[in-house]
């Protein structure tokens, strides 16, 4: 009796876990084809991403063309390009389009109690969809990166060691998650505000800007913050923003190396750690508190 | 015509008064707005560490630079504020079958489709462009010369009527795809050719970009020509860009109303 009750646990143990894995395995079938039903635009967006880059590029080339110094900030013209570039595979990985807002919506139309009476984690479910929507984009965009990559290649410095490719691939993977329960969390204040478009539009200002993906975050280091001996990147490198955007393209182009690498990836880990607890929490309490709306 | 700018300011004053309805969200609304803005100049002050002028020779330093952005902040906060917000419920309204109450109307479509709602909050960005314009002008190298003051009006509205066009073209291309959520990405993508100083796009692959940008789409002429008859001395080839925005204007205005009218020629209703 003994022996059956302590082969049935692990058998239904894992049972259970590939129910879940099955439930999860459909919300991603789900959330994959109905990425691909507006499939034109979902090409257009994802091609006009490289727009920007584009006039980054000749505006970078047009400053270092009126300056002497052939450096700024450490980086020349060609390593400006190769960063650009590499935020850009940083921001495919760690942006969340309309993640925080749908969930403050269907907070605020009440769409989100169906996830409260069935037997479906709302976090997993977006975490699906989010990895659904990456994964289509990655498919739409792997081949405009390429070309992009390809005709820049002169831009980029020798492609470098696995060690730093694994710890590129790593940041990413960190980024993608960081990214995500930054947001989730972010969309979670619906539950106290239920209108947060506001706190989203000023987050993404501040993520923007802080984040590496307007410039590397290297020129901060000569802007003083008033503080003796502290500059505003000292401030900037406190914060969560720069694994988004500003790390991998980094490691890529060897500005983070060694120790410094090492402690870079534990800080992001434990970054994506908090938030990770932080999204718990704010779900947890969110819905302790929510009343529902809407028919 | 008096009729129609009846019907908008009627559109205007509704939206004033839902805008006032909640004011702490507008005030929120123009304060991101201009965190927004901030924040641009912020990055364009960091710039301006590295580098006397953007581009070599080009006569864009610091005060004629901050003109030429505050010309853009003054032309894309009209757009924002007159024609985005209607753009944008466009994209819905196609896909919800919402167009068909419109088509009924006795008005001409284009005018409810691209005016009905205006975003008070978007001028914010204008007022603070004119601040800095009024900042910039008596530090410029050389001031502005009278009919470069009279000019400037005219070439805003031009490069408004410009990017108005534009406007109503991504919106036509709703209608063909059924759905455009990315129309606010690809407006925001394409001005951005328009924020920065042609001469930076220079070079074997900058001069094409430079003349698809100024002759086929022309975005280039939509800050770049008010922004340097007011920020740099009037030139004879001044004159011929001046002229050519007026016609580009003129143009655009009648080759977005053919292709927003062969758009809704195609449109079938969604709709029940």
């Amino acid at each position: 009796m003994t022996s059956a009750a302590s082969h049935s646990a692990p058998s239904g143990f894992l049972a259970r876990r590939l129910q879940g894995l099955r439930i999860w395995w459909t919300m991603l079938v789900i959330c994959l084809e109905e990425r691909l039903v507006y499939r034109g635009d979902f090409v257009l967006g994802t091609l006009m991403r490289f727009l920007p880059i584009v006039t980054q590029v000749f505006l970078w080339t047009a400053v270092f063309g009126a300056t002497s110094s052939g450096s700024i900030a450490g980086y020349s013209r060609n390593d400006i390009v190769a960063y650009y570039l590499l935020t850009m595979v940083s921001r495919a990985f760690s942006s969340m389009p309309g993640l925080a807002s749908g969930i403050a919506r269907s907070i605020r139309d009440g769409s989100i109690k169906k996830y409260l009476v069935q037997p479906v984690d709302y976090v997993g479910y977006l975490l699906a969809a989010r990895i659904a929507h990456k994964l289509v984009y990655y498919a739409v965009a792997t081949l405009p990166f390429a070309g992009v990559f390809l005709f820049c290649r002169e831009y980029f410095p020798p492609i470098p060691d696995w060690t730093t490719l694994g710890a590129f691939s790593l940041s990413l993977v960190l980024s993608f998650l960081l990214g995500f329960f930054m947001e989730a969390t972010l969309g979670m204040l619906g539950f106290w505000f239920l209108e947060v478009s506001s706190i989203v539009f000023a987050y993404m200002l501040v993520q923007y800007m802080l984040s590496g993906h307007m410039f590397p975050l290297d020129m901060l280091r000569g802007i003083p913050t008033g503080v003796a001996g502290v500059s505003v990147a000292d401030v900037v490198r406190f914060l969560p923003f720069e694994y988004t955007a500003y790390f991998p393209a980094a490691v890529w182009l060897g500005k983070v190396q060694g120790a410094e690498l090492v402690r870079s990836l534990l800080v992001e880990a434990a970054w994506v750690v908090v938030m990770i607890v932080a999204c718990r929490i704010a779900w947890w309490r969110g819905t302790r508190r929510y009343s529902a709306f809407g028919g | 015509m008096t009729r129609y700018l009846s019907i908008f300011l009627t559109f205007a004053r509704a939206c004033l008064v839902r805008d006032m309805t909640f004011r702490a969200n507008f005030v929120l609304e123009c304060v991101t707005s201009l965190g927004w803005m901030a924040m641009n100049l912020a990055f364009y002050l960091l710039v301006f560490t590295f580098t006397p002028e953007i581009g070599l020779g080009t006569g864009w330093t610091k005060e004629p630079f901050f003109a030429f952005v505050a010309t853009g902040m003054i032309i894309n906060s009209i757009v924002q504020a007159l024609f985005m917000p209607s753009a944008e419920e466009l994209t819905e309204m196609v896909r919800t079958g919402g167009l068909d109450g419109i088509l009924v109307q006795p008005l001409d479509a284009q005018f409810l489709l691209s005016m009905h709602r205006v975003d008070f909050s978007a001028f914010a960005n204008g007022l603070v462009g004119v601040g800095l314009l009024c900042w910039a002008i008596p530090r410029l190298p050389q001031p502005p010369h009278p009919i470069a003051i009279l000019l400037y009006p005219l070439l805003i509205a031009c490069g408004v009527a410009i990017l108005y066009s534009l406007v109503i073209m991504l919106a036509a291309a709703t209608i063909h795809l059924g759905r455009n959520q990315s129309l606010y990405d690809f407006w925001f993508y394409l001005t951005n050719f328009s924020r920065y100083p042609a001469e930076i796009y220079s070079g074997p692959w900058g001069g094409p970009l430079r003349a698809l940008c100024t002759f086929v789409i022309p975005i280039l002429l939509v800050v770049n020509v008010p922004a340097r008859v007011i920020a740099q001395p009037l030139t004879e080839q001044g004159g011929m860009m001046v002229a050519g925005t007026v016609f580009a204007a003129g143009a655009a205005l009648l080759i977005s109303r053919w292709v927003f009218q062969t758009a809704l020629s195609k449109y079938r209703s969604a709709s029940s």
